[in-house]
C-alpha cells in the first residue's frame, strides 16, 4: 500500500498534534499534583498523598469531582461573554504551542530493525524518515509565539468583565495592565536572542547556541545572554501571571481575581490554560536560553533520545522553578509591579540591546 | 484551501466591523475589533506577507485593543443612551454620499489595477528589514521614534490628575 | 496565493472595511467607539498597502504598513489619555459635549 505524499503529511501532522496535545494534557494534570506536593514539603505540610501511590492520582479525583459540580453562572453576569472567556483563555494557550520543538528532531527507525510483530505494521515510507515533534514550522515562529501570547490576555480580561462582579472586574484590569507592560519587556528580552542568532525559527535559535564555546553550555545564551535570559524569565512569569506576579488573581484581596465567578468544567479549563502557558514558556525558555536538546558537554551525545531526556530535565527543571518560586516569594504590591516592569526590566532590556548590537557590529556579522 | 480560508476571514472582518459600529456597548464594539483586526491577519498572510500579519497580531489585538479594554474598563463605560445620532439625518447623508464617491473612485482605481509581476514575492522578515533600515527610510524611521516618544510624553501628562 | 483576484478582492474588502471605518466616525457618539472606528479605517488602509504591494511585487507598501502601526499606536495612547482627561473634566463620553476649545 502506498500513500501520496500529502497523505503521508497528513497522517504524520495529525500523530503530532495528537500526541503533543496528549502529552500538555498529562503534564497539566501531573502538574497540578507536583505543584500541591512540591509547596507543601516547603512548608512542611504533606500534601494530597491519599489517592494512589504518593498521592499521584488526586489529578484524576479532582477531574472527577469538576465535572460533577454544579455549573454556576452569576445571574447579572454577561452570558454569552461569560462562556466564551474559557474557551478563548485555553485556545490561545493551545495555539502557541503549534510552533514550538518538543525535543530534537530524529530519525524514525528502520523497518528492518524493529521486532517482527512490529515490522509487518511499519510501512516503508516511515522508515528512516526525519521526524520532529513540531506541528508547523514557520518563517516568523518566535512572532508568531509573541503574538499568540500577546492574545492570551483577552480571556483573562473577558472572564473578568463578563461576571459582572467587582472582584473579577480589578482582577481583569490588573491583568490587562500587567500584560501590557510585561509584554515589552518580554518582546526586548527576544530581540538579542534573534540578532545573535539571525534567525526568528526556533529551530535556528537552538543550533546558534550549540555551535557556540565548542558545544560546552557557557555558549548557550542563558549564559551569553544572562541579562536578557533574566528579563525574559521575569517577564514570562509576569506574563503567565504566576507569583509572585499573580495579582490578577491575589486571592487574600480579590478572592479568585477574574476567576471568582468560575466553578466546574469552566474552573478547569481556565486552570487549564493557566498551567498550558506556564509549559508554553518553560519549553520557550529552554529553546531559546537553554540550548535546547543539547546536552551542553562535547562528548555527551544529545541526539535521539539523549536529546529528549536533557530537553525534558532542562523543561522540568524550569516548572520546578516555577514553583519554587510560589513557594519562596511575596507577592508584589501593585505600583511596585509597575515600578519594576516600566523602570526595571524594559531599561535593562533596552540597554543590553543596545551592548549586543554594538558587540555584533563590531564582529562584523 | 487558500480560497476558502480568504473568504471566510474577508467575511468575518466584514461582520465584526458592522458589530463594531452598529453596537452600543462599546465594550461589544472593542471585541468585535478584536476579532476584526484578526481576520485580517490571516488575510494578510494569505497574501504573502508574515511578518505584517504577526505585526497586525502584536500590535493591534494584543496593545492597541488592550488599551482600550483597559480604559473601557477604568472608566466602566455604560451604553449609548437612545437618543438621536449627532447631527441627525443630515450627517448621516453626507456619510453615505461621502462613502458612495469613495466607492466608485476606488472602484476606478480597482479596474485600473494590473496584478504583474507577483512572481518571485519575497516579503520575509528579512527582506522587510532590509528596505526598512535602508537609507531610503532612514529618516522616516527616526521620525517614529520621536513620534513615539513624544507619544509617551503626551499620554502620561494627559492622564496625569494633577501637576 | 497567485490568482489576481484575491488582491483585486483584497482591495475590496479593505474599501469596505475603510467606509465602515467613516460611517462609525460619523455616526456613533461616544469618543472611544469614534477613536475604534477610526483604527477601523486605518486597518483599512493597511490591507489596502499591502494588497498593492503584492500586486506590484515591492515592499514599500508593506514597510508603510508598518509605520501606519506606529502612527496607530501613538494615537491610540494620546488618544485614550485625552479621553480619560475629557471623562474626569465632563463626567461623560458623549462627543457633542465637547464642543468648547477653553477648559
Amino acid at each position: 500500500m502506498t500513500l501520496s505524499p500529502a497523505v503521508q503529511e497528513l497522517i504524520l501532522a495529525a500523530v503530532k498534534v495528537a500526541v503533543i496535545m496528549g502529552a500538555l494534557l498529562g503534564v497539566f494534570s501531573l502538574m497540578t499534583w507536583i505543584e500541591r506536593r512540591v509547596l507543601a514539603f516547603m512548608q512542611f505540610r504533606l500534601g494530597p498523598n491519599r489517592t494512589g501511590p504518593f498521592g499521584i492520582l488526586q489529578p484524576i479525583a479532582d477531574g472527577i469531582k469538576l465535572f460533577f459540580k454544579e455549573e454556576l453562572m452569576p445571574a447579572a453576569a454577561n452570558k454569552w461573554a461569560f462562556l466564551a472567556a474559557p474557551v478563548v483563555a485555553v485556545g490561545t494557550a493551545f495555539l502557541a504551542v503549534a510552533v514550538m520543538p518538543y525535543g530534537p528532531p530524529f530519525k524514525l527507525p528502520l523497518t528492518e530493525s524493529l521486532p517482527g510483530f512490529l515490522a509487518r505494521f511499519w510501512p516503508e515510507w516511515l522508515s528512516g524518515r526525519e521526524f520532529q515533534f513540531q506541528i508547523a514550522t514557520i518563517d516568523v515562529g518566535l512572532l508568531f509565539i509573541f503574538a499568540i501570547t500577546a492574545l492570551g490576555v483577552y480571556g483573562v480580561v473577558l472572564a473578568g468583565w463578563a461576571a459582572n462582579n467587582k472582584f473579577s472586574l480589578i482582577g481583569g484590569l490588573r491583568s490587562s495592565a500587567q500584560m501590557f507592560s510585561y509584554e515589552i519587556a518580554l518582546g526586548l528580552s527576544f530581540v538579542t536572542v534573534i540578532m545573535l542568532a539571525g534567525s526568528f525559527q526556533i529551530g535556528d535559535i537552538v543550533a546558534s547556541q550549540a555551535a557556540r564555546a565548542g558545544g560546552w553550555f557557557l555558549g548557550w545564551n542563558a549564559f551569553v545572554q544572562l541579562p536578557a535570559f533574566l528579563v525574559y524569565f521575569a517577564a514570562a512569569t509576569a506574563e503567565v501571571a504566576r507569583t509572585p506576579f499573580d495579582l490578577p488573581e491575589g486571592e487574600t484581596e480579590l478572592v479568585a481575581g477574574f476567576h471568582t465567578e468560575y466553578s466546574s468544567m469552566r474552573f478547569a479549563l481556565i486552570q487549564m490554560a493557566e498551567y498550558i502557558n506556564m509549559i508554553t514558556v518553560a519549553v520557550l525558555a529552554t529553546a531559546l536560553f537553554l540550548g535546547g536538546w543539547h546536552s551542553g558537554i562535547p562528548g555527551l551525545p544529545s541526539e535521539g533520545l539523549f536529546g529528549f531526556v536533557f530537553w525534558g530535565a532542562k523543561v522540568a527543571l524550569l516548572l520546578f522553578v516555577f514553583i519554587w518560586l510560589r513557594g519562596t516569594l511575596p507577592r508584589f504590591r501593585y505600583d511596585q509591579l509597575m515600578h519594576f516592569g516600566w523602570k526595571v526590566l524594559i531599561p535593562v532590556a533596552a540597554v543590553w540591546i543596545l551592548i549586543t548590537a554594538t558587540g555584533v557590529a563590531l564582529a562584523g556579522r | 484551501m487558500d480560497q476558502l480560508l480568504f473568504y471566510a476571514s474577508a467575511a468575518l472582518a466584514v461582520v465584526s466591523a458592522l458589530v463594531v459600529i452598529g453596537q452600543k456597548n462599546p465594550i461589544y464594539s472593542a471585541f468585535a475589533l478584536v476579532v476584526t483586526l484578526c481576520s485580517l491577519a490571516v488575510i494578510f498572510g494569505l497574501l504573502g506577507s508574515p511578518f505584517i500579519a504577526a505585526l497586525q497580531v502584536i500590535v493591534y489585538a494584543g496593545a492597541i485593543m488592550v488599551l482600550f479594554l483597559f480604559v473601557l474598563m477604568l472608566l466602566n463605560v455604560k451604553r449609548e443612551e437612545d437618543a438621536p445620532g449627532r447631527g441627525g439625518r443630515a450627517l448621516a447623508v453626507i456619510a453615505v454620499l461621502l462613502v458612495a464617491l469613495f466607492v466608485g473612485q476606488a472602484g476606478a482605481v480597482l479596474s485600473r489595477l494590473e496584478p504583474g509581476a507577483a512572481s518571485g514575492y519575497d516579503a520575509s522578515t528579512r527582506r522587510m528589514a532590509e528596505i526598512l533600515f535602508s537609507p531610503h527610510f532612514l529618516y522616516v524611521f527616526e521620525a517614529t521614534s520621536i513620534l513615539i516618544l513624544a507619544a509617551l510624553v503626551g499620554a502620561i501628562a494627559l492622564a496625569k490628575k494633577d501637576f | 496565493m497567485d490568482e489576481p483576484a484575491f488582491v483585486q478582492h483584497a482591495v475590496l474588502l479593505s474599501l469596505v472595511l475603510f467606509a465602515l471605518g467613516t460611517l462609525g466616525v460619523f455616526l456613533r457618539r461616544n469618543v472611544i467607539t469614534v477613536l475604534m472606528s477610526i483604527e477601523l479605517m486605518l486597518n483599512g488602509a493597511n490591507l489596502a498597502f499591502v494588497a498593492f504591494s503584492r500586486a506590484l511585487g515591492a515592499l514599500d507598501g508593506q514597510v508603510l504598513v508598518f509605520f501606519v502601526m506606529v502612527v496607530a499606536a501613538a494615537e491610540a495612547s494620546v488618544g485614550l489619555a485625552i479621553v480619560i482627561a475629557l471623562q474626569r473634566h465632563k463626567d461623560t463620553l458623549d462627543v457633542d459635549a465637547f464642543n468648547v476649545m477653553k477648559g
